[in-house]
């Protein structure tokens, strides 16, 4: 299993670095240059040119990619012409912001989705199941800032509960941040919990109606024993990647939701970074949606593998 | 009826279906078993056997109901108790052995844990001595190492070890009854004739009353003490075990026992015509549509199990009187249809030294210093000629499947040449003329698996034709279609029905047709009638030998079952590990000399006939790849030789001067006749000593017992 996992690693490098081969030239690929946009109406031709003097943009693209990757590799993403400081420190608290939104919201929605997951399987088509499916889909269907305007309206502008939107800088400890997490955490969840209930509950139904739940049964195991013993960890293998997935889709920052709300993540400063061309942070933040997509996926797969032992034990390949 | 162990009394099982209709699965069956007794349940597929074995531990399948009667286990009536109550009766006092062990145990438990649950859960054991209970019980199921196999993972286990697993699981508690569904359908022979052999030993010490499920009359010929025989929800016969196989009184059951091949007769049974309805939906006597003795009565009547002048058979047939009129072993004798042999003189297909391995080395492989392991396939030497059928025999892992898919083209050869018509089909099917490509068609086990359930029967056939008679327009192709499905005695008509519209065998017909459609020289069979009900079988044989008598046909026809080959082949090659050990014609192969392993397969062969008992030579333990060097059954080989048969690769030896009758063996041919016949005087002698300790000889104990799952890939 080892060698396993040591040829996804060599492939999740290669991975990465094809991707960043990609942004790099996408980003190329836009039409005008950083110095273009930064200084816009205002430019002349000899600022433009001592603009990319500085920035070193009139060395040839090759050139520009491998200082620019061997800058990454080492941790340095840059510099941000709009905001005239490093990249990383930019991210640096923004990714921070998000870390704390995701967690909490993946700590809610995931366990709750799994929980009615099981609750849905084991009552098919019976009323629970019904009342959750349904509702989850609705959760599911209905546009992100649809859910926030709606939530925004009512727990903030009638109830005054919580804030509407952040309005403290993104430098301000995690706890004072905390009061402006709560209706986006909602949001998150009632986006995210379907995809995975739904899938606990395809697999619960499909694990029910097994030869080996039957002979569970009929050995005499009692209902809930059978539940978690034999029928959960079977029905929660396939959903590990789609855990991952939805982890992966948290970390990066959901766009809408933290522009909705005005929360100082890393998604919002994305949305920035491309209305100012400001490339060098745009590629910055794609190398590590992609860093952390990869990374996610590698460790989904090598617990599958751990969590099933017809992975873990299987010999070759 | 206290004596009773179980008491089904007038028990009727539906479900609505979603258009509320109601469809009946079980229709008034009474059944009662004492302890200790062993009853055999037989009847085709869809009967309602299962149903009823899973109704006497009071478990019904979602959306099923009890409409009628009841089933009363000792004093509890399992339809009124609650689920607390069920769960202290079930595994405790009554437990299941299921048909396939491999999918009813849980694949992320360890066995042991499985085994450990159901002691504590039923034979209020804790700790260590629910442990020490749990290796006594792997290992008195037989299987080796039972600490070691108690670790594994149920995919970790070969099929018959975890048969063995869940056996043990169902003796966890020592329950008063066992119900087995199945439980040996889907091993090899040797594995089954072992499995089998277990029960009967476990049974008679313990005293637990069994009632066994199977299709399969050589089986409850074998375990039964008495048979109940099923047909359309309803029980139809029930009697006494030697009663039922040598004086069946109801039409059902000698139609039933006359369709099975059997060894000591040779040629084609004889088929039953039909199929049997949906339960409750005909007026009279169920089987009156397929009946030969159907009068005015059967059609308007139900008939009544009744018993017959006051004895203990009992049979729900208005006419029984005139069935047991004939005397069954003559009926037996002249069903048999004998089909004339035809094969032509030239070779239709030659292999010679041919080698096939699945061994692909990765690209790390090739840096590193390990040896390629043993091909799969090794040194066959073989000819078919045109209009024959070669059988190929042998356990699973034989390869005989391995040597079809590279006849057909799906594998390439390693090593060696096939010669077809000039042709080298060594290769894969992408790299020959389409020509060779029409003159080699496939028919696969499963007709469910091979038909494309989206696709209509007139468009399965019309894709042979398409693309081997590009020249035919629409209507000739239609009319082939048509002409095609006579030839396999289905009605025109059928060109418009989906494959879920079709039966079993009707299926396994249209994947015939299909073969035919492209007018082929070589029709590969693998396994085609393993999935179909014995009376379909028979006719499904009946069938493959009509069209090669008509087109001159060469068959090459795997299958497991023996008595099928000595019915349908002219030659058979027996495989073991991928190499060949006997060649010879049928006769030959079935009569002494015998190489060791063939008479390892035909020992083990279960006959419908309750005085049969099978000679268990070689333990049943698989193995995972063929010996590196030597013969390749030295490791289970009841007479191995010591060194030679490690060592060195037997030589073929003819048995007589004239003929092609050759053994794969180190011992003389002299030797191996004198050891048979030596064999039948003992066997003459003990023969009530061995009944009840089976002579298993191991010649090699410490025989790799790790994942059977390697070999696979």
């Amino acid at each position: 299993m080892s060698t396993l996992i040591g040829r996804r690693l060599i492939l999740a490098v290669v991975t990465l670095f094809i991707v960043s081969l990609i942004v790099f030239m996408g980003v190329e690929a836009l039409p005008g240059d950083t110095a273009t946009a930064y200084l816009g109406q205002s430019a002349t031709p000899e600022s433009l040119a001592s603009l990319r003097e500085e920035f070193g943009l009139n060395a040839p693209v090759h050139q520009r990619y491998l200082d620019w990757l061997g800058g990454v590799v080492k941790g340095d993403l840059g510099e941000s012409m709009s905001k005239r400081k490093p990249v990383a420190d930019l991210i640096g608290n923004r990714f921070r912001n998000t870390l704390v939104l995701a967690t909490a919201a993946a700590l809610i929605g995931i366990p709750l989705a799994i929980v009615l997951g099981v609750i849905a399987g084991l009552t098919r088509d019976k009323w629970p199941d019904v009342f959750v499916s349904t509702t989850s889909i609705m959760g599911m269907t209905l546009p992100g800032f649809v859910t926030a305007t709606i939530l925004i309206y009512f727990f903030a502008i009638r109830l005054e509960w919580f804030p509407a939107i952040t309005l403290v800088p993104s430098d301000v400890p995690v706890l004072e941040l905390l009061p402006n997490i709560v209706l986006p955490i909602i949001t998150l969840t009632l986006i995210m919990v379907a995809h995975i209930l739904r899938l606990v509950r395809t697999n619960m139904i499909d694990v029910l109606t097994s030869d080996y739940i039957q002979m569970a049964k009929l050995k005499g195991v009692p209902y809930w024993s059978m539940v978690f013993k034999h029928a959960l960890p079977n029905a929660m293998l396939p959903t590990i990647n789609v855990v991952a997935l939805t982890l992966a889709w948290l970390l990066g920052g959901v766009a809408i939701i933290e522009t909705v709300f005005n929360y100082p993540g890393i998604g919002q400063l994305m949305i920035t970074g491309i209305t100012d061309r400001d490339f060098a942070l745009v590629q910055g933040i794609a190398i590590i949606l992609a860093v952390i997509y990869i990374a996610l996926n590698l460790i989904a797969d090598v617990l599958s593998m751990i969590l099933n032992p017809k992975l873990r034990t299987a010999r070759g390949h | 009826m206290s004596d009773c162990l179980v008491d089904v009394n007038d028990l009727t099982i539906g479900y609505y279906t979603q258009r509320k209709k109601l469809v009946h699965v079980l229709m008034g069956v009474n059944l009662q078993i004492k302890p200790g007794e062993t009853l055999g349940l037989v009847g085709e597929s869809g009967c309602g056997k299962s149903t009823l074995g899973q109704a006497m531990m009071g478990y019904l399948r979602s959306g099923s109901q009890v409409l009628g009667g009841s089933v009363f286990f000792g004093e509890h009536n399992v339809f009124s108790l609650n689920s607390k109550q069920l769960e202290s009766i079930r595994g405790r006092q009554i437990a299941l052995i299921p048909q396939n062990a491999g999918d009813s145990l849980t694949p992320t438990l360890r066995v042991g844990k499985q085994i450990l649950e159901a002691i504590e859960l039923n034979a209020n054991l804790s700790g260590s001595e629910a442990k020490d209970r749990m290796i006594e019980l792997l290992g008195q199921v037989r299987l080796p190492h039972p600490e070691v196999m108690g670790e594994r993972y149920p995919h970790e286990l070969s099929g018959g070890q975890q048969q063995r697993a869940v056996i043990a699981m169902a003796l966890a508690a020592e329950p008063e009854m066992l119900i087995l569904d199945e439980p040996t359908t889907g091993l090899d022979v040797t594995t089954q004739a072992h499995i089998l052999n277990l029960l009967r030993d476990i049974v008679s010490e313990m005293g637990t009353a069994m009632m066994y499920i199977s299709h399969d009359l050589g089986v409850i010929a074998r375990v039964s003490d008495r048979v109940a025989l099923m047909y359309a929800g309803e029980i139809i016969e029930d009697t006494d075990v030697v009663e039922m196989f040598r004086m069946p009184a109801h039409p059902y059951a000698r139609g039933l026992l006359e369709s099975i091949p059997r060894l000591s007769l040779s040629g084609i049974p004889n088929s039953m015509p039909g199929q049997p309805p949906i339960p409750g939906t005909e007026p009279g006597c169920s089987f009156a549509p397929r009946c030969k003795f159907t009068s005015d009565i059967c059609i308007s009547e139900q008939p009544e199990l009744e018993a017959i002048q006051g004895t203990e058979h009992h049979v729900r047939c208005h006419n029984w009187e005139q069935v047991l009129a004939t005397d069954f072993s003559q009926e037996l004798e002249q069903v048999f249809r004998t089909i004339s042999r035809a094969a032509h003189d030239e070779s239709a297909i030659e292999l010679s030294e041919v080698a096939i391995t699945y061994y692909r080395p990765g690209i790390t492989d090739r840096f590193r210093s390990e040896s390629e392991p043993p091909a799969t396939v090794s040194d066959i030497t073989l000819s078919v000629k045109r209009g024959e059928t070669l059988a190929l025999v042998g356990e699973s892992g034989s390869g005989k499947t391995t040597i079809v898919r590279t006849l057909a083209g799906l594998l390439p050869a390693k090593d060696g040449t096939i010669k077809f018509e000039d042709f080298d089909l060594s290769v894969e099917v992408d790299k020959r003329p389409r020509e060779i490509c029409k003159d080699i068609q496939l028919i696969f086990q499963n007709p469910d698996a091979s038909l494309n359930p989206r696709q209509n029967v007139a468009e399965i056939l019309d894709q042979p034709l398409k693309l081997y008679f590009p020249k035919m327009n629409r209507d000739e192709r239609r009319d082939r279609q048509i002409e095609l499905l006579e030839r396999v005695r289905l009605d025109g008509r059928y060109r418009l029905r989906y494959p879920g519209q079709m039966s079993g065998g009707e299926k396994q017909r249209v994947a015939i047709a299909r073969a035919f459609a492209a007018d082929p020289e070589v029709v590969l069979c693998d396994e085609v009638t393993s999935a179909l009900d014995v009376s379909v079988q028979a006719a499904v044989l009946d069938l493959l030998a009509d069209l090669q008598q008509e087109r001159h046909t060469t068959y090459i026809f795997i299958a497991h079952d023996l008595a099928v080959v000595k019915a349908i082949a002219d030659r058979v090659a027996v495989l073991y590990q991928g190499r060949l050990c006997e060649l010879g014609t049928v006769d030959e192969i079935y009569s002494p000399p015998f190489h060791p392993y063939t008479e390892t397969l035909l020992g083990a062969i279960l006959v419908p006939d309750p005085d049969h008992e099978p000679q268990l030579l070689a333990s049943d333990t698989p193995e995972l790849a063929p010996p590196a060097t030597g013969c390749s059954f030295q490791r289970r080989c009841p007479y191995t030789l010591g060194e030679i048969c490690e060592q060195e690769i037997p030589p073929w030896q003819k048995t007589a001067s004239r003929g092609d009758h050759s053994i794969r063996c180190h011992i003389s041919i002299e030797e191996l006749k004198r050891m048979y016949k030596d064999k039948e005087l003992i066997r003459l002698d003990h023969n009530e000593h061995l009944e009840n300790e089976p002579q298993i000889v191991h010649a090699n104990s410490n025989v790799s017992i790790s994942s059977p799952e390697a070999d696979d890939r």
